[in-house]
């Protein structure tokens, strides 16, 4: 399959080997900025430490608010996970591989997911888990979230690439 | 009501709730807790003489897990955390505490034309879909299968998170107890939450929550939550009535029947921090839960946009070709 190059399109390592529009790639991070806000602001925190004080950011007091952009964010970003996995074994896995540093990324984003996932089902009306294992939950879920942050900047400093070429 | 057929009903859903108790250190999956498995009280205005025995019944039934404080308190960080010490007004009958997880509380309402004063016991309202459960960052606050929702004090680390998305700010603060203080006293946390767990210790063992057992009126009943509901719509036909619970925050296992109607009644209040309102209330987690079908579905969208992509390039004349990469 021959590839067509997007207008603009650059290498960015936060996320990959350029082969998606500037527009997806802007998208993620805008995401990842939104998900991690609101995701953080699940605990209160951003009223005690000022943040929220900031002019803009009420909102990361106001636990309703953070709560419906977190599944706002979560719902688009599954949306972009989904085109992006398909595009890349539709259009792109003749040309290009996942490094290592793209399956160690992928992997602590698949687990956020699945843990969050259950999250959301365990917050259904009918629905509950054993008090253990939502204490796992929480902890597995933000965990994995700081895991994520950490590699992701130790990508974007050492220029480590989600794909390469084959 | 009758109070044979209650005890029955009730003891055959505390076998439930027994198991429920035993099961809930497996760390097992999520487990069918539908509302007409959990036990409800109705609670008949008409009938509360405002004795407060159901108080203090509770007082003394709790009061081995009463905070216990050892001051002085950690200096908190920043200066705005709010310390919350009720620990030298244990005494406070009048309002929620975190030593007072039920009050009675009074009202002046015109009934049949007379001024009359009513008394209602407040406590959680043990919803259905707790946000107090759901929404704590830490796992924190639990719900049993028959529907008792429970702050585990050993476990809490203060945050207040429960009261700010509970629809009535049950839960109350006391600072310099629990697990904060052995992480980051000065930094994070503030204490511990306390509120009714309607005597889940109790429930288990086939009793019944203490206030109910104290009661000298009969005003609370306990059974499965079908079963209270039936009986409240039968007895606010007879008394030309209303109910309070039934729908309030998605349903809750809490149900008043009155003579006059909740908004009159919660007119007459005296509402504020410990006095819960008795408004109408929507339910706070709906919100969020409408969204789940928009993330079950997003993903099907960007699989959909994918290969919609994936046809139309391969669907392009091989001439356009010319400038792409290989």
């Amino acid at each position: 399959m021959r590839i067509r190059r997007a207008k603009g399109m650059k290498s960015n390592a936060l996320i990959g080997h350029g082969y998606l529009p500037p527009m997806i790639q802007r998208l993620y991070l805008v995401l990842l900025l939104f998900l991690s806000l609101s995701g953080f602001g699940q605990m209160p925190i951003f009223k005690r430490y000022y943040i929220a004080d900031i002019p803009g950011f009420g909102w990361l007091a106001k636990f309703f608010v953070t709560h419906t952009i977190h599944y706002l964010s979560a719902a688009v970003f599954l949306s972009l996970a989904g085109f992006v996995l398909v595009d890349f074994w539709l259009l792109h896995r003749d040309r290009l591989t996942v490094t290592v540093s793209g399956y160690l990324r992928g992997g602590l984003l698949a687990g956020i997911l699945l843990s969050g996932v259950l999250l959301v089902i365990r917050n259904l009306p009918g629905y509950r888990f054993s008090p253990v294992f939502i204490i796992v939950l929480d902890i597995v879920h933000l965990g994995l979230v700081l895991a994520f942050f950490l590699i992701a900047l130790a990508c974007l400093v050492l220029k480590k690439k989600w794909t390469k070429f084959l | 009501m009758s109070g044979k057929l209650s005890r029955r009903s009730f003891l055959k859903g505390s076998v439930a709730a027994a198991f429920s108790v035993a099961a809930s250190g497996i760390p097992a999956g999520a487990a069918d807790s539908r509302p007409d498995q959990q036990l409800a009280t109705l609670i008949d205005i008409r009938k509360c003489i405002g004795c407060e025995g159901c108080v203090e019944a509770c007082r003394a039934v709790n009061a081995g897990r009463f905070p216990n404080p050892k001051k002085q308190f950690p200096t908190m960080y920043p200066p705005r955390v709010p310390v919350e010490d009720w620990s030298d007004r244990q005494d406070v009958t009048d309002r929620l505490t975190p030593y007072n997880w039920l009050f009675i509380h009074r009202a002046t309402v015109t009934v049949d034309g007379e001024e009359t004063e009513i008394s209602i016991p407040r406590r959680c309202m043990h919803c259905v879909n707790p946000p107090c459960v759901k929404l704590c960052p830490w796992g924190a606050a639990r719900q049993y299968e028959n529907g008792i929702s429970q702050i585990d004090s050993d476990i809490c680390l203060g945050g207040s998170k429960c009261r700010a998305v509970c629809p009535w700010k049950i839960p109350q603060r006391q600072t310099g107890v629990g697990l904060y203080l052995d992480i980051l006293p000065s930094l994070a946390g503030n204490g511990v939450m306390y509120k009714c767990d309607r005597c889940y210790r109790r429930v288990s063992r086939g009793e019944l929550p203490a206030c109910i057992e104290a009661c000298p009126e009969g005003v609370q009943t306990i059974g499965p939550r079908e079963e209270i509901i039936r009986r409240a719509h039968e007895l606010a036909g007879e008394i030309n009535g209303y109910i309070y619970g039934e729908s309030e925050n998605g349903g809750t296992n809490t149900i008043y029947v009155s003579p006059v109607a909740f908004d009159a009644v919660n007119d007459a209040l005296e509402t504020g921090k410990g006095r819960p309102h008795l408004e109408t209330v929507s339910d706070v987690m709906a919100q969020g839960n409408n969204l789940v079908s928009a993330m079950v579905l997003a993903p099907l969208a960007g699989v959909a946009a994918a290969a919609g992509k994936y046809v139309k390039q391969i669907r392009r004349p091989a001439g356009i070709d010319a400038d792409s990469e290989g």
